[in-house]
């Protein structure tokens, strides 16, 4: 008897598992079996477009981690476009300055960072309207990068791919996953550790509660100012890090307005996915697909469609996702409400 | 060590633009027992006990702990005083499950990662000692109630809470609710935590407490234990005057069907059915009371009637002839007035003066409106009209609404509605937030409205209310009405039972028809 009631159990679970992912699944199953039908007739094109996909994605899913830990805490940054577009611009200029790559890197997240605390202190200090306060960062970041943009100005490098040795020989998988360059790894790795904070820590719990209900954390002792602050911060610098990455290793070089929609497609992407980290990251690496695409598809000529139309696939993909699913997903309680005190 | 739990020193409180809402209380709570704490609202006690709490600093004064002096300058000070309060809002996360919620701000950890194990058996251990009995990883969204109330209460016990203070906790309860913390309560203190026992409930203060401290206007009346004392005595107490509880109230006569709603089905803002299929009718002359625990479709319920929401689908028939529901002005011409649950939101535009608020629904007709124009003097002269013979306590026709007190605002309103000829009569919690003055003072206007042969469709979450005032019952659960009875029928009891979801039928099996 007892036995056969934990194996009921036991299937009884394993239905729930499966009945809760099964559109996942099936979703993923169908990924895999496309990839490996192209890859087996085409190699070459099929691992460009994969990878590309995958850098692609970059810039957005640091993004999107940006809005993710900005809105879990209750505030709602549009302003990811702006520091975006100034981390790059920073970024890059110190690139020509000083010519150390990893300290302009750590210069250009810093303007992120400042960008971040001129957000929180809008939106948390002065309880500013958080949309006008994200205008702003926007509005800042092109008219500063505009102003101090000199042209001829060059980069003395960018941030090259590394191979892991032994996984980058895999097939297909080796040079999508492990012939990247540092931010594109650094990404994989921060979509694991912000599942593990925002999930399974102190801090992830208490930004959860400060986005939900910020009254019953502060009546239990947490600065619902201070999490918002660091939230704030932390998330900007990560879109300062997405700026970083499209100046210092995706191009080498910066442009006027090089991030071009970036940051809003991130916050399409964060809506996407759900406001979850591995979401984010699949809802990016869609959007880095649908970029992928539409470069192969206007440099192989294969179609015969102008490439204006070609170019707007992401944008689409982009009006799709916001037309289609943001009114189902759950906002945080607390999303752009300021806290006052009782 | 002192027999003492906790004592408030000449605690005095001061707010900016010179309210003084604590002066010099005293208060003290004896190791193990219930103390309520009774006012009006305004009275000072959210704000002693706030400053208890940390929420607020003094002016002036001392708090003492098991015969100590403390500083608390902040919540944090208060939990590791060991004083732990339970708001009239529940402050709990409604996507977090009850651990998460328990262990919020005092997390456990192990290494990086948060620890909710090691909780989890604590609970456990807690509402096995405590008879608290509550799921450790049950969403909070999805207990009812009741349940939420007992997740706070743990939460305090959580953090080694040997002073409790409980902030209305019945007013969001069933009276079999309530019983069912009573007893909690009384277990509490066996196992010795002290109890602050915030409430304007008389019956309930003499049910449960051991020691009564009344508060009016921010000073502390006295402090007494409830033998030998009834609920007039303490009501005198709180008002300071003698105050008539019980309305008086002829018997109905009730004439032609008035009002009939047919079907009414609404959806909230989740999209979800508040109001479901609702049919009911109402005489001449006759209040019907719906009961219910808040949420369960009744704000919904008088916001389609008075055409604040559209409904899914239903019709409402006033006197004969079909409204149109979608148009409020239609509604207020076809002879409904309405006094909202909400004053402020609806009832009143706060930043305009009482004569224009006077003029709100009637602006445009004769004899407000002249032409193009308003008739000026005829909205003065309905507006001191309103204030002479409603009493209204203001410093003239031109104060703002925002800086009247909430039993004069509602008089405001209550004259505006009753101004004009009516035929349908809606009020919703009409003496929500009102001392008890105002409350005797608005009972007699419904009835007398009701004894003219106005039909009153009347909401209240207060049982006492609806057994005081209405001729005919429903109770409503879940958005639907689940029973209906003639008020000579009715009694708590019996509409508790139905309030928390039990049918007419089961009802009458417990509870014999007296």
């Amino acid at each position: 008897m007892a036995t056969m009631s934990t194996t009921l159990m036991n299937e009884g679970q394993a239905r729930t598992f499966w009945q809760k992912n099964r559109v996942l699944i099936t979703f993923l199953s169908a990924v895999a079996v496309i990839i490996i039908y192209n890859f087996i007739r085409d190699q070459r094109i099929t691992t460009a477009v994969l990878s590309s996909a995958l850098r692609q994605s970059t810039p957005l899913v640091l993004g999107a981690f940006c809005g993710l830990m900005c809105e879990r805490s209750g505030i709602v940054n549009i302003g990811i476009e702006g520091t975006m577009l100034l981390s790059a611009f920073v970024g890059f200029m110190a690139s020509a300055y000083t010519g150390n790559i990893w300290l302009s890197v750590f210069i250009g997240v810093g303007a992120g960072a400042s960008m971040g605390v001129l957000l929180a202190y809008m939106s948390v200090t002065l309880k500013m309207d958080q949309i006008i306060g994200g205008t702003v960062i926007n509005i800042l970041a092109i008219g500063l990068t505009g102003y101090f943009y000199q042209q001829g100005i060059t980069a003395g490098s960018k941030l090259r791919a590394i191979s892991i040795p032994a996984l980058s020989d895999i097939p297909l998988i080796g040079p999508v996953f492990f012939r990247n360059p540092p931010i594109t790894y650094l990404t994989l790795i921060l979509i694991v550790v912000l599942h593990l904070v925002l999930y399974y820590s102190r801090w992830g719990l208490r930004t959860r509660a400060v986005g939900e209900h910020p009254r019953a954390a502060d009546t239990v002792g947490i600065s619902v100012t201070w999490v918002r602050y660091i939230n704030v911060i932390v998330g900007s610098c990560l879109a300062g890090l997405a700026g970083v990455y499209l100046s210092l290793e995706a191009v080498g070089a910066f442009e006027r307005g090089m991030t071009n929609g970036r940051g809003f497609v991130a916050l399409a992407v964060m809506l996407f996915g759900k406001r979850t980290p591995f979401g984010a990251w699949g809802a990016a690496l869609l959007f880095g697909f649908a970029s992928a695409l539409q470069t192969q598809l206007q440099f192989g000529g294969a179609i015969d469609i102008p490439h204006q139309f070609i170019g707007m696939l992401p944008y689409l993909l982009t009006i799709l996702v916001l037309a289609g699913f943001v009114g189902r997903t759950r906002d945080p309680k607390a999303l752009g409400q300021p806290y006052t005190k009782e | 060590m002192s027999e003492y739990a906790l004592e408030a020193r000449n605690i005095t409180k001061r707010f900016p633009g010179g309210v003084i809402a604590n002066d010099q209380v005293d208060f003290s709570l004896k190791k193990g027992e219930i103390h309520a704490l009774l006012g009006e609202n305004g009275a000072g006690k959210s704000t002693l006990m706030n400053v208890i709490y940390g929420l607020y600093s003094p002016d002036e004064g001392e708090i003492w702990v098991d015969g100590d002096k403390v500083q608390i300058a902040n919540p944090n000070d208060a939990i590791a005083k060991g004083i732990g309060m339970v708001h009239q809002h529940f402050m709990l996360v409604p996507v977090f499950s009850v651990v998460e919620n328990i262990v919020l701000g005092s997390e456990m950890t192990k290494g990086p990662a948060l620890d909710l194990s090691t909780p989890r058996e604590k609970i456990r251990r807690l509402s096995r000692s405590y008879n608290l009995e509550v799921n450790p990883d049950a969403i909070v969204e999805d207990l009812p109630v009741g349940m939420q109330q007992r997740v706070e209460i743990i939460k305090a016990l959580y953090r080694d809470a040997r002073i409790l203070v409980l902030d209305e906790p019945t007013a969001v309860l069933t009276p079999q609710e309530a019983d069912d913390l009573f007893v909690v309560m009384r277990e509490l203190t066996d196992k010795g935590v002290s109890i602050i026992f915030i409430t304007h409930k008389l019956r309930e203060v003499l049910a449960i407490s051991d020691r009564i401290t009344v508060m009016r206007r921010g000073k502390v009346v006295g402090t007494t234990t409830p033998q030998g004392k009834s609920e007039s005595d303490l009501a005198a107490m709180m008002v300071g005057r003698e105050v008539i509880l019980q309305v008086e109230k002829g018997g109905a006569h009730p004439g032609k069907t008035i009002v009939e709603a047919r079907n009414l089905s609404v959806r909230d803002e989740r999209g979800l059915l508040a109001v479901n299929s609702v049919s009911f009718s109402i005489r001449e002359g006759e209040i019907l009371g719906v009961a219910g625990v808040q949420g369960n479709g009744q704000t919904e319920l008088v916001e389609v009637i008075t055409g604040i929401r559209h409904p899914e689908s239903g019709e409402v028939w006033i006197d004969g002839r079909k409204v149109r529901l979608e148009d409020p002005r239609n509604l207020c011409e076809e002879g409904m007035a309405h006094v909202p649950e909400d004053r402020h939101k609806h009832g009143l535009v706060l930043t305009f003066n009482l004569i224009e608020n006077v003029a709100l629904n009637m602006y445009y007709a004769p004899p407000f409106g002249k032409g193009l124009n308003r008739n000026e003097e005829a909205m003065l002269d309905a507006t001191e009209m309103i204030i002479k013979q409603f009493d209204v306590r203001t410093s003239g026709p031109w104060a703002l609404a925002s800086n009247l007190s909430g039993g004069n605002q509602q008089k405001v309103i209550v004259g505006r509605e009753l101004s004009r000829p009516i035929k349908f009569l809606v009020v919703n919690q009409p003496t929500r937030g009102l001392d008890v003055g105002s409350i005797e003072f608005i009972y007699r206007r419904i009835i007398e409205e009701r004894d003219k042969g106005v039909a009153v469709l009347l909401v209240s979450a207060e049982l006492d209310e609806i057994l005081g005032l209405a001729d005919r019952i429903v109770v409503m659960y879940h958005g639907r009405l689940v029973a209906e009875m003639p008020i000579q029928e009715a009694n708590k009891e019996k509409l508790g039972l139905l309030m928390a979801g039990s049918s007419l039928e089961e009802v009458e099996e417990v509870v014999p028809a007296d």
